[in-house]
């Protein structure tokens, strides 16, 4: 497989609105992510494992600082209005603490404000979905989440690769493999169905063309 | 009646509200984000949203009631409740929301009034509407029969 399954992706899921995080918790989990999901952007932060200033609340005793984050997020998805903390505050945060810059941010928003969308892009965030969210939308998590999740891994894999011969057979059937999965996740992306994993993989594409050389499959 | 018939029924209920505008599209994204997993999942979220909807309007009365009126507060519980409708697709809600911020924006005391009582009525109508569809989907299943999709 091109695709490591070893674990899945985790999303942090931000909304104020009870009706919204059910919603996007159902989206996600559909979409095969492991959810987590919290009322405000304070909360998720202390997810994250940052700790907001010490001014902030005297009640609050101020617990040795643990910037680790205690379990890995691979995307942070919220909503833009909130109250107390917005969405953007939260982008922002995470983009200015060096322990989560590298994580993805996701915004959402009722609201169609071109140019609310273009502050936040420009903040960092990957993503500016309308409001309501659909299925079809979170399709584009996967490539932000690849892309952080793998680049360490890159750069290990090709460490590794310097030393095999680049043009084995092995390594291009590899390749050739990722990108059938590539093609199969954009046809699933545009119908929208788990189906059409069986319905793309048609005889003409199951087997790659190798010009004398026996593959199995 | 048999499965058959009342099958027949909640299907034909069903398209009903989408005709008379009481759902839209994003009921049906609910719908099929519902499987043998999460099989009540479009239930779990329209009590969600009743629950939800019941404090909402109970605070906007109360805001609309006060001497001096506040109408950011007001606003923010309109948003929240036009978000909320637009989630589960109960679009007659939703649009009464509209132009209820529009008079908060204005704000116009009377318009106000008009779109709360406006808003009210809507839900009222939509929360009915719901409740009898889950029954006819209880009905069915009672009946030994699936829910059509």
């Amino acid at each position: 497989m091109g695709i490591t399954a070893e674990s899945q992706f985790h999303v942090l899921a931000v909304d104020d609105s009870i009706i919204d995080r059910k919603l996007i918790e159902r989206l996600l989990k559909t979409s095969s992510y492991q959810v987590t999901t919290v009322d405000s952007g304070s909360k998720a932060l202390e997810f994250l494992g940052l700790h907001e200033g010490d001014t902030n609340d005297p009640n609050t005793p101020s617990v040795s600082s643990n910037n680790h984050q205690e379990v890995e997020v691979n995307l942070v998805i919220t909503d833009y209005c909130m109250p107390g903390m917005t969405g953007y505050d939260l982008l922002k945060k995470i983009k200015e603490s060096s322990s989560l810059k590298t994580i993805p941010v996701v915004i959402m928003s009722s609201e169609n404000v071109p140019s609310r969308i273009s502050r936040c892009l420009e903040e960092g965030a990957e993503e500016f979905f309308l409001k309501p969210v659909r299925l079809s939308d979170l399709n584009k998590l996967r490539p932000h989440m690849l892309k952080t999740k793998f680049k360490d891994q890159n750069k290990k894999q090709e460490k590794q690769e310097e030393k095999a011969d680049f043009e084995s057979p092995k390594r291009q059937e590899k390749e050739e493999e990722q990108q059938h999965q590539e093609q199969l996740l954009q046809q699933q992306s545009s119908n929208n169905k788990r189906k059409a994993v069986e319905e793309g993989l048609s005889p003409e594409r199951s087997r790659p063309r190798y010009s004398g050389i026996t593959t199995v499959v | 009646m048999d499965v058959l018939q009342l099958q027949k029924q909640f299907v034909d209920y069903r398209a009903s509200l989408y005709h008379e505008g009481f759902l839209d599209e994003q009921f049906t994204q609910l719908q099929e984000l519902q499987d043998e997993n999460n099989p009540d999942f479009v239930v779990e979220v329209v009590s969600l949203f009743f629950e939800d909807s019941e404090r909402l309007l109970n605070e906007l009365t109360k805001a609309l009631e006060q001497q001096s009126i506040d109408f950011k507060r007001v606003d923010a519980h309109v948003h929240q409740l036009k978000g909320s409708s637009s989630s589960i697709g109960a679009q007659r809600v939703q649009k009464v929301c509209i132009a209820f911020r529009n008079y908060c924006e204005e704000q116009n005391i009377e318009g106000c009034l008009k779109c709360l009582q406006q808003v009210k009525h809507e839900y009222s109508l939509v929360k009915t509407k719901f409740e009898t569809m889950f029954q006819l989907e209880q009905q069915i299943l009672t009946a030994g029969g699936s829910i059509p999709v």
